[in-house]
């Protein structure tokens, strides 16, 4: 489903990504984990364009979208992605979040998405929170709606950037288990994680960054009992 | 001091349809003014540097020499220059609103970047074009926050507006220069429109007001 090879990204002077090349089969979980200043982020930035990547390719379903004839737009419709700071839109209500991607990119009718928007809702607990606006919201709450939205365009992958992280801690829960939910429905998904556990719980491997580089791609079982480079045994008894 | 209102009153009605002329103007100079602004607004935030060049020094012209100069330009040079003869309402209507979009492009270039970034790439993630993006997410935050910089905004061009009377434009100004010179009397006239403009400037505070209170019922 998604294929990168040799990525490289630079901020100025500054190379983040240093050749990074992996893939990731349809259905599959993949937990991105590694201490702070990685590269994690911006790897999973690069696969739907927020971030250009320097050098390398990234196939997105068979598609070059590092290619200039790329249609990237036509990518990100596939490729949903969920923010840690939830980037709801301030001024539509949940159902005005929800219906308006379907509705102004795929030109589905008001009633069409209302209704996948609906069945979203129900799916997150929160068909009660339809008219309101995301300010009267918990950041739980925000989160789930976020997951929503990049539900509703159906996508067949789902990029997930540190969701958890800007949540107090009682709120962590109710956001994991919708993600847990979705991972029963067998999408695509790659997740920016700190959340040790839930990887370990729900992911089928482990990819671990450090530095700019790829330095462990395991099982979760396999990578948090015996992880071979000693910068992850490092990471994790800093972490477990 | 002999102050004779009752010599005036006959001009009353004559004073008072100046209120449409001058609020038909302010009016349609905003709206043009605005729209271009935003455009100019876009402009300096490409990537693309001669759009940013262009839009620089469109705004430094336009900030750099004094409006009633501007206005004199295009209403006295336009025929002399393309042969066109512009009516002074036409004229005027321009004038202000390129002089206006100068000012407001950068009130809106900074409403767009105070805009959360995460507003962006959230609209990208779902596939939303560029176009769509700015019109329906990020314009209308950009807006809601630059709300009471636009209604000062406003307000200088409701008053500016005096400045059309210097070529023709039978506006509240105007009117009372006329009645001034028909009946020998300054103070009255002047007074009265002095009062008018007050309470338009009043009107359209409270009613910014109202405006802004509706947006905020999403926070």
């Amino acid at each position: 489903m998604i294929r990168i090879e040799h990525l490289v990204k630079s901020f100025g002077p500054l190379e983040v990504l240093k050749g990074i090349s992996t893939e990731v089969a349809a259905g599959e979980v993949v937990a991105i984990i590694g201490p702070s200043g990685s590269g994690k982020s911006t790897l999973l930035r690069c696969i739907n364009l927020l971030e250009i990547p320097t050098a390398g390719h990234i196939f997105v379903d068979g598609v070059d979208v590092t290619s200039s004839k790329c249609d990237i737009l036509k990518v990100r419709q596939n490729v949903g992605m969920v923010f840690q700071h939830f980037n709801l839109f301030p001024h539509k209500t949940v159902m005005g979040n929800l219906t308006y991607a379907p509705m102004k990119v795929k030109g589905l009718s008001k009633a069409d998405a209302s209704k996948i928007a609906m069945d979203l809702l129900v799916k997150v607990g929160l068909s009660e929170k339809a008219d309101q606006y995301p300010s009267r919201l918990s950041g739980g709450q925000k989160q789930r709606v976020a997951i929503a939205r990049a539900l509703a365009m159906e996508p067949d992958v789902m990029l997930f950037d540190e969701p958890t992280s800007a949540l107090d801690p009682e709120m962590v829960k109710e956001v994991l288990e919708v993600m847990k939910a979705l991972v029963e429905t067998g999408i695509t998904m790659a997740i920016v994680t700190h959340e040790m556990g839930f990887a370990r719980e729900v992911a089928d491997r482990v990819l671990f960054l450090d530095g700019g580089y790829l330095v462990e791609d395991a099982p979760p079982d396999v990578f948090f009992s015996s992880p071979k480079s000693d910068r992850a045994q490092q990471f994790l008894e800093k972490v477990l | 001091m002999n102050l004779d209102f009752g010599q005036i009153m006959p001009s009353l009605p004559f004073i008072l349809k100046g209120i449409l002329v001058t609020l038909q103007f302010t009016l349609l100079s905003a709206l043009f003014g605005f729209t271009l602004g935003t455009v100019l607004s876009l402009l300096k935030i490409s990537s693309i540097k001669p759009l940013r060049w262009f839009a620089e020094f469109y705004t430094s012209i336009f900030r750099g020499t004094p409006l009633i100069l501007q206005l004199a330009l295009v209403y006295f040079a336009t025929p002399q220059l393309i042969g066109y003869k512009i009516s002074p309402i036409e004229a005027g209507v321009l004038t202000f609103a390129l002089n206006s979009a100068a000012y407001s492009s950068e009130t809106i270039r900074a409403g767009i970047m105070a805009v959360d970034k995460g507003q962006r790439e959230a609209s990208m993630s779902l596939g939303v074009a560029y176009k769509p993006m700015m019109l329906d997410i990020i314009l209308p935050q950009a807006f809601k926050n630059i709300l009471p910089a636009l209604v000062n905004e406003s307000i200088a061009l409701l008053k500016d507006s005096a400045l059309v009377s210097t070529i023709g434009v039978l506006d509240l100004m105007r009117r009372a220069q006329v009645v001034a010179g028909q009946t020998f009397l300054y103070f009255e006239p002047l007074i009265v429109v002095g009062v008018i403009y007050y309470v338009m400037v009043m009107g359209l505070t409270q009613a910014a007001q109202v405006l802004e209170r509706r947006m905020r019922r999403s926070d």
